[in-house]
């Protein structure tokens, strides 16, 4: 795997391993080959964006790297450890990967500064009173604290995704994985997912975006990876890969999304 | 009218009724939610064993569960479950028979309701790294249960009516009173029924307008 897409400010040195290293990944749903033989590697602190059509495997790829879903073949580590079977080690280090989700999936039966809590209490062992300071601090980062003790269906789609990122943060992850986050959204309501997104990309932390906003992309990633077929197909900047694609299933792919 | 009745006792007959009901329902509902959690765990085992369980012990009559009680377990085996008495042990018997018949109920009525709570709630709690026990007492279950008031409130109904066949191992509960007073009063034979008839409507009226009530307050906003 090429590393001249590294665009991240702080280079690893070399003993520190990179922060996701996936090395032929092979997965199948039945006869469907949905990731073929996919090698990456994600440096800390590095903003990598996952394009691709619908079926690509780019959402499975984003999944898989918390065992979401098991591979069928190959090794995915994180921080140099590689992802153990289901289990206590497991719940450990998914505790380390914070992961938003398409359709948020926040706790219906709870409210969202407990959605926020739960994690760090029952798995970290925080204390209630702390997990609470620290929720209302995430809460007002990302702009809802007015709304903390509400539950998520009464808040619209953009404050409970943003909410489900405070979630996902107060676990203190060393990586996060975005599935998809803003689209399920109502378009006024992406603009607030993404700009909460762009602020915790500016503040260093290693993310993987599987996302169809291409701005963001340009603005935020240091990486984009093109996907098709369950295929790595471009691994370049955002700058090249925007104005200068190499393969035709890219170009045909912005010529569609680019277009309109 | 109703003169007959002063020489029955059929309120203790009925607080027996009430007593086998109580005692079942709870057992019931920890031995259901258990099975139910073994129906949806990851371990094969605990699945196939859940499954097993629930398909046979349901399709079993009830009165052949409870007589198995008391010819299998106490006659046969010896098995009196610490009662000191008969009756004490009868009684006991036949709370342990309905709990593992009404539990195969409560465990399919809860199986659904886990079904109604999104997927993606269960893994966005695993992605946190929440272990499968904690997903299923945190997350999952808690909107299971608020889903299935309804249908749980139909098995406690027919739970009160079912305490009935204990009286075929010598509990001395509602019905077996009725048969006694059947008998012996034969020439007000209806009144005797619907002295009967009523007691359970009023046992089980109020339990199933309380339990609609709360399933609408508790349910889950989506």
């Amino acid at each position: 795997m090429s590393t001249e897409a590294s665009g991240s400010g702080d280079a690893a040195t070399a003993t520190t391993p990179p922060m996701i290293k996936a090395e032929s990944v092979d997965k199948y749903f039945g006869d469907l080959h949905v990731l073929k033989d996919i090698d990456l590697e994600v440096p800390r602190g590095q903003v990598v964006v996952v394009l691709g059509p619908s079926g690509s495997g780019k959402s499975t790829l984003c999944r898989a790297i918390n065992r979401l879903e098991p591979i069928d073949s190959g090794s995915i580590e994180v921080d140099g450890e590689p992802l153990p079977a289901e289990g206590k080690a497991l719940a450990a280090l998914r505790a380390d990967v914070g992961m938003v989700f398409q359709q948020f999936n926040l706790f219906a039966h709870k409210s969202i500064v407990e959605n926020v809590t739960l994690g760090p209490v029952k798995v970290r062992k925080v204390s209630q009173s702390e997990a609470r300071t620290t929720a209302m601090e995430l809460l007002e980062r990302v702009g809802i604290a007015d709304q903390a003790d509400k539950y998520p269906a009464q808040l619209s789609g953009g404050q409970q995704q943003r909410a489900a990122i405070a979630r996902a943060l107060a676990m203190k992850p060393k990586v996060m994985l975005f599935d998809e986050p803003t689209s399920a959204l109502d378009p006024e309501m992406v603009q607030e997912v993404l700009d909460t997104m762009t602020s915790l990309a500016d503040e260093g932390m290693t993310m993987v975006v599987v996302t169809h906003e291409m701005g963001f992309a340009r603005r935020a990633a240091h990486r984009v990876i093109f996907m098709a077929d369950g295929e790595v197909v471009e691994d370049s900047t955002p700058e090249d890969f925007f104005s200068n694609p190499k393969s035709d299933r890219a170009k045909d792919f912005l010529g569609k999304i680019l277009t309109h | 009218m109703f003169d007959f009745l002063t020489e029955y006792d059929v309120l203790g007959a009925f607080w027996v009724t009430v007593q086998l009901t109580v005692y079942s329902a709870i057992g019931s509902l920890i031995w259901g939610t258990i099975l139910a959690g073994m129906r949806v765990s990851p371990v094969p085992i605990m699945r196939a064993f859940g499954t097993a369980y629930v398909n046979i012990v349901r399709n079993i009559p009830l009165t052949l569960v409870i007589i198995a009680m008391s010819l299998g377990l106490y006659q046969t085996l010896n098995i009196a479950l610490g009662g000191g008495t008969i009756t004490t042990t009868n009684f006991r018997l036949a709370v342990l028979g309905f709990v593992l018949y009404t539990s195969t109920f409560v465990c399919e009525s809860l199986r659904s309701g886990i079904n109604t709570v999104p997927v993606g709630q269960a893994e966005a709690a695993r992605a946190l790294g929440l272990n499968f026990g904690q997903v299923l007492r945190m997350i999952v279950l808690p909107q299971a249960f608020r889903s299935v008031i309804g249908p749980l409130t139909s098995v406690l109904i027919a739970l009160t009516k079912n305490t009935t066949v204990a009286s075929t191992i010598g509990v001395a509960e509602a019905s077996l009173l009725m048969s006694e007073m059947t008998e012996n009063e034969s020439d007000v034979i209806g009144l005797v029924f619907m002295v009967f008839a009523m007691g359970f409507v009023i046992l089980t009226l109020p339990a199933g307008l309380l339990l609609g009530r709360l399933a609408k307050k508790a349910a889950v906003k989506r």
